[in-house]
C-alpha cells in the first residue's frame, strides 16, 4: 500500500509506461505523477506522442486492434493499475472523462448530448438528469447561451461554443480526471480564450491533463507541465521551472524556439 | 516601334489554338456526351413504351375499373382488368419479405460494422456479396422445393406454391442488398463521434444504438427504401414459387400473382402483338415502375443526404 | 470523493450493460448464420439433386421431351452468345458515360438529370426492361424475339452497374495525376486515355464483371421479350466457309438461355426435369459465383497494390 500522503498529492501516478502500435514503439518507459487537482500540460513537437500517451489514460487504444500497453498507470485513491487487462476500459473511461481535438457532439440535440454519459450510467429520472445537465452546463459556462435552445440540434452551436458542450458532456458525470487533446486546436483565438479560461476555472474540482501544441497555452493555464520528443518524457516538473530554467538542454531548445 | 513588341496584342503565333486538335477534342466529347446522354432516352424510352401501351389499354378499360375492380382475368371470357390483386400480392410477398430482410439486414450491418473483429469482416462482406449475386431463378427452385416443402412440416396446410414461401426467400435474398448499404452508412459515421461515445463510458451496443444509427440514420432509411423497391420489382421467385394466379387475398399463407408474375404469365403465353391481353402487361409495369420510382427517388434523396452530412 | 459502495453500483451497472453487449453479439453472429446456413442449404440442395445429372452428355444435348436425354447444349452456347452483344454494347458505352461525367460533364442541372436518371435505371426493376425490350427491341425496330434483342435488353440492365464503377474508379485518381498530365501539355482526351483510364481498368474490369455476372442469371426480361424455352438447334455459326467468312445471322437467330431452360425444367410437374432444373441451376451458380468471386479478389488485389 502507498502511504496516505502521496495518495492525497498524487491523483495518478506513471511507472514505467511503453506503448506500441503493432511494432511500432510509439511510448518509452515513461515515469510521471498528476497532481490532484491540478493542470498538467503535455507538450512536444508533433508526433511526439503526447496524444498516445494522453489516450492512455482513458485506455482509448483498447479500441483498435493491434496495441499494446507495458508498465502501469496507477489511478489513486484505489491505488490499481488501471491498464492491466483485468481492469474494465468502460469503468475507467466512467471515471476519467475525455474531451478531444475537434469537437464532437452527437448528432442529437444540446440536452441529450450532456445527458448523454448519464444515460449510458443507467439515470433516466428527469429530475437528475434536469439538475446535472444544467450543472454541467453552468460549469462548462454555456448555460447562459444555450438554456432557451437545449432542444437545438448541438450541430447548430458555433465551433467554440461545441467544444463547450462536449466540455460540458464529460463533466455531467463527475469525472475524477478530464483528459484535455489539444482542446482549441479547431478554434479561433477567441473561443479558445474562453475555453483556456474555463479549464483554469476547473482546476478545483477535477484533475486536468492537457495535450497542447502552444507552450504559451501551457504556459497560461497549467501548474505541471511535461516535455515529450520522440515517444519519451524528456522532462516534466512545475510549469514555471520549465519556462523560465528547464534543466535540460533539449527541453530549453524546444521552450526558446531554437529547436528544428 | 521595337522588334521585340509583338505586332498587335491579338497575335499569337504558334501559340494559338490548334484547329485540328481542338476539333478532335470536341469530337470525342461529343461522343462521350452522346453515351451519357443515352441513360436519359433509356429512361424516356422506358416511359414512352410504358405510357403508349397503357393508353391504348385504358381506353378500353376505364381507369375507375383498374384501381377498384376486385378480380384480374384479362385472359378469361368475363375479363375483369382490376389491379388490386395483383398489388395486393405484391404487398403481401414484399411483406414478407421486408419482415426478414430489414431486421436481419440491420442486425448484421450493426454487427459487422460496430462488434465483429476484422478478419470476420473481411470473410463476411465478400460472402454476402457473393450471396447477393446468386440468380433470382436459383432462388425460386429453391423455395420452391426446398422452403415450401420445410414449411409444410411445421404448416401442413400449406399449398405448394405460396406468398410466404416466397417471401421468406425473397428477404433471404435481400438481406446483402439492405446490409450492405446499412452497413455503409455507418461506416460513414466519422470514428471520432464513436470515440466521443467510447470516451464517456458507453459500452459498443450504447455506442451504436445510441449514437452510430441515429448518426447513419437517413443512409439506414435510404438502405430500407431501396430494399423495398427491390422486393416490390422481384419477380423470377414470386413467379415460381408463389403460384401466378391473381388472387385478392392479405393471407401470406395462399397463393396468389404479384403484378411482376403476371408479366410472366402472360409473357409465357402466345398473346399477339397489340391485343387488349399484350397491353395489360404494359399497364400493369406502369403501376409497377410508378411505385418503385417513388421509392427510389425517396431512397436516393436520403442518401444524398447523409452524404451531404459527412 | 467517490465511495466503495458507489463504486459497486457503477460496477453493476457496466456488468448489466456489458451483457447487452454479449447478446447482441450472438444475436448478430446467429443472423449472419442463418445468411450463411440459406446458402449452405441452397447449395447442397441443388448439389445433391442436380450432381447426378452433370455429365458430358448434359452439356452437349439439346433439350428433350425425355427428362434423362435433355441438356444445355442450346442454353449456354445462347448464354455465351446474348453476353457477348450485352458486353459489347454495354462496356464502351458505360465506360463513356462514366468518362464523361465524371471528367467532362459540367457542374450544371442537365448533368445533374443525367446522374439522378443513372442512379434510378439502377433501380427500375429487371422487368420493366423487359417490356421496354419487347416494346422496342422486338416490335418496334424489328428485332424480333433474338439473341440481338436479349443482349440489348441486358446491356441497358447493366449500364447503370458500369457507369457508377468507371466513375468510382475515374475518382479514385488523385487529381496530381491529371495535373501531371496536364502540366506536360497533354489534351483532356489523352490524359484520359493515356492516363486516366489505364489506371482505373482494374476498377473498371471489376464493375463489367459484376454486371456481366448479373445478365446472366437475369431471367424476368428476356422472359418477357418472348424467348421460346424449347429451342434444339443452335444459331447460325459466327464464321463461315465462304468469303467474307464472317456472318451475323446469329444475331438474329431464336434462342434459349441458362435461367430460362433453369425456369423452364422447375415449372414442369415431373420430378426428372426438376432434378434437370437442380443441374442446370448448379452450373448457373457456379458461373456467377466464379465471376463474382473473381470481381471481389480484383478489387482485394487493387486494394492492396495502389495506394494513391
Amino acid at each position: 500500500m502507498q502511504n496516505s500522503e502521496e495518495s492525497n498529492e498524487y491523483k495518478s501516478a506513471v511507472k514505467n509506461l511503453s506503448f506500441y502500435y503493432g511494432t511500432f514503439n510509439a511510448l518509452k518507459n515513461i515515469d510521471m505523477v498528476l497532481h490532484d487537482k491540478k493542470i498538467t500540460a503535455l507538450i512536444g513537437p508533433s508526433g511526439c506522442g503526447k496524444s498516445t500517451f494522453l489516450r492512455c489514460f482513458n485506455r482509448m487504444h483498447d479500441l483498435y486492434p493491434g496495441n499494446r500497453y507495458e508498465g502501469d498507470i496507477i489511478l489513486y485513491p484505489d491505488n490499481v493499475n488501471i491498464l492491466q487487462p483485468k481492469v474494465d476500459p468502460i469503468e475507467v473511461r466512467m471515471r476519467i472523462s475525455m474531451v478531444f481535438q475537434k469537437p464532437n457532439p452527437f448528432p442529437k440535440s444540446i440536452y441529450e448530448n450532456v445527458a448523454y454519459g448519464l444515460r449510458v450510467r443507467g439515470i433516466k429520472q428527469r429530475a437528475i438528469l434536469d439538475e446535472k445537465i444544467e450543472d454541467a452546463l453552468r460549469n462548462a459556462a454555456l448555460w447562459d447561451e444555450v438554456k432557451d435552445r437545449l432542444n437545438d440540434l448541438a450541430f447548430n452551436l458555433s465551433g467554440g461554443q461545441q467544444q463547450r458542450l462536449c466540455i460540458a458532456r464529460a463533466l455531467a458525470t463527475d469525472p475524477e480526471i478530464l483528459l484535455f487533446d489539444e482542446p482549441t486546436s479547431a478554434l479561433d483565438p477567441i473561443a479558445t480564450a474562453s475555453i483556456e479560461e474555463l479549464i483554469a476555472d476547473l482546476k478545483d474540482k477535477v484533475t486536468i491533463l492537457i495535450v497542447t501544441h502552444n507552450m504559451q497555452q501551457a504556459a497560461r493555464v497549467s501548474d505541471y507541465t511535461a516535455y515529450m520528443y520522440l515517444g519519451e518524457l524528456i522532462e516534466f516538473d512545475e510549469t514555471d521551472t520549465i519556462f523560465i530554467k528547464p534543466k535540460n538542454k533539449q527541453t530549453e531548445d524546444y521552450i526558446t524556439g531554437r529547436f528544428g | 516601334m521595337s522588334k521585340d513588341l509583338p505586332r498587335d496584342k491579338n497575335y499569337v503565333g504558334k501559340l494559338g489554338y490548334s484547329y485540328r486538335r481542338n476539333l478532335h477534342e470536341r469530337f470525342i466529347e461529343s461522343i462521350l456526351f452522346l453515351s451519357a446522354l443515352l441513360s436519359v432516352f433509356i429512361m424516356l424510352a422506358i416511359i414512352v413504351m410504358l405510357v403508349k401501351e397503357s393508353i391504348v389499354f385504358f381506353q378500353h378499360v376505364s381507369i375507375w375499373e383498374f384501381l377498384t375492380d376486385t378480380q384480374w382475368t384479362p385472359l378469361f371470357d368475363d375479363a375483369h382488368y382490376g389491379i388490386l390483386p395483383l398489388v395486393a400480392g405484391t404487398v403481401v410477398s414484399s411483406l414478407v419479405a421486408l419482415c426478414v430482410a430489414l431486421p436481419l439486414g440491420t442486425i448484421i450491418a450493426i454487427y459487422l460494422s460496430e462488434f465483429a473483429p476484422f478478419a470476420v469482416r473481411e470473410v463476411a462482406k465478400p460472402f454476402l456479396e457473393l450471396l447477393g449475386g446468386i440468380p433470382t431463378v436459383v432462388y425460386g427452385y429453391f423455395a420452391l422445393l426446398f422452403v415450401t416443402p420445410l414449411l409444410q412440416i411445421i404448416f401442413p396446410e400449406l399449398p405448394g406454391f405460396s406468398l410466404l414461401s416466397a417471401g421468406l426467400v425473397m428477404g433471404i435474398m435481400i438481406i446483402p442488398y439492405v446490409s450492405s448499404m446499412t452497413e455503409d452508412a455507418m461506416r460513414a459515421v466519422p470514428m471520432h463521434l464513436r470515440e466521443g461515445s467510447y470516451a464517456m463510458g458507453a459500452t459498443r451496443f450504447q455506442t451504436a444504438i445510441r449514437v452510430v444509427t441515429p448518426a447513419a440514420f437517413s443512409g439506414i432509411a435510404a438502405a430500407y427504401i431501396l430494399g423495398i423497391s427491390r422486393a416490390v420489382g422481384e419477380t423470377m421467385v414470386v413467379a415460381i414459387a408463389a403460384g401466378m394466379q391473381p388472387n385478392l387475398t392479405w393471407n401470406p399463407m395462399e397463393p396468389a400473382a404479384t403484378i411482376t408474375a403476371y408479366i410472366v404469365q402472360v409473357s409465357l403465353g402466345d398473346l399477339p402483338h397489340g391485343s387488349l391481353g399484350y397491353q395489360t402487361i404494359f399497364a400493369a409495369g406502369l403501376t409497377l415502375l410508378l411505385i418503385t420510382l417513388v421509392f427510389n427517388i425517396i431512397g436516393h434523396l436520403l442518401r444524398k443526404r447523409y452524404r451531404e452530412i459527412y | 470523493m467517490r465511495d466503495v459502495n458507489n463504486l459497486n453500483k457503477l460496477r453493476k451497472i457496466i456488468g448489466r450493460h456489458k451483457r447487452w453487449d454479449l447478446l447482441f453479439m450472438i444475436t448478430g453472429i446467429i443472423a449472419l448464420m442463418i445468411a450463411i446456413l440459406t446458402f449452405i442449404a441452397l447449395f447442397s440442395q441443388m448439389l445433391i439433386d442436380g450432381m447426378p445429372r452433370l455429365s458430358w452428355d448434359f452439356f452437349t444435348s439439346f433439350p428433350s421431351r425425355r427428362p434423362e436425354a435433355a441438356g444445355i447444349l442450346s442454353a449456354w452456347v445462347g448464354t455465351t452468345l446474348v453476353m457477348l452483344v450485352t458486353a459489347v454494347s454495354a462496356v464502351p458505352l458505360g465506360i463513356g458515360a462514366g468518362v464523361y461525367l465524371e471528367e467532362y460533364a459540367p457542374k450544371n442541372l442537365f448533368t445533374e438529370i443525367i446522374e439522378i436518371n443513372v442512379t434510378n435505371l439502377a433501380g427500375v426493376p429487371s422487368i420493366i426492361y423487359g417490356l421496354l425490350a419487347l416494346g422496342l427491341f422486338v416490335y418496334q425496330l424489328g428485332f424480333g424475339q433474338s439473341i440481338l434483342a436479349a443482349g440489348l435488353a441486358l446491356a441497358l440492365l447493366i449500364l447503370p452497374v458500369v457507369i457508377v464503377a468507371t466513375r468510382e474508379a475515374i475518382r479514385a485518381i488523385p487529381i496530381a495525376i491529371r495535373e501531371g498530365a496536364y502540366a506536360l501539355g497533354a489534351t483532356k482526351w489523352q490524359t484520359v486515355s493515356d492516363h486516366l483510364l489505364p489506371y482505373s481498368s482494374a476498377g473498371i474490369l471489376t464493375g463489367i464483371i459484376i454486371g456481366l455476372a448479373r445478365a446472366i442469371g437475369e431471367t424476368a426480361p428476356i422472359i418477357t421479350i418472348g424467348a421460346l424455352t424449347f429451342i434444339a438447334f443452335l444459331p447460325p455459326p459466327p464464321i463461315t466457309e465462304e468469303f467474307p467468312y464472317i456472318s451475323f445471322e446469329w444475331l438474329t437467330a431464336p434462342f434459349t438461355v441458362m435461367p430460362i431452360q433453369m425456369f423452364n425444367w422447375v415449372s414442369r410437374p415431373e420430378e426428372a426435369f426438376q432434378l434437370n432444373a437442380a443441374a442446370a441451376g448448379l452450373v448457373l451458380v457456379v458461373m456467377t459465383l466464379t465471376m463474382n468471386g473473381l470481381a471481389i479478389y480484383l478489387r482485394y488485389r487493387m486494394r492492396k497494390n495502389i495506394k494513391w
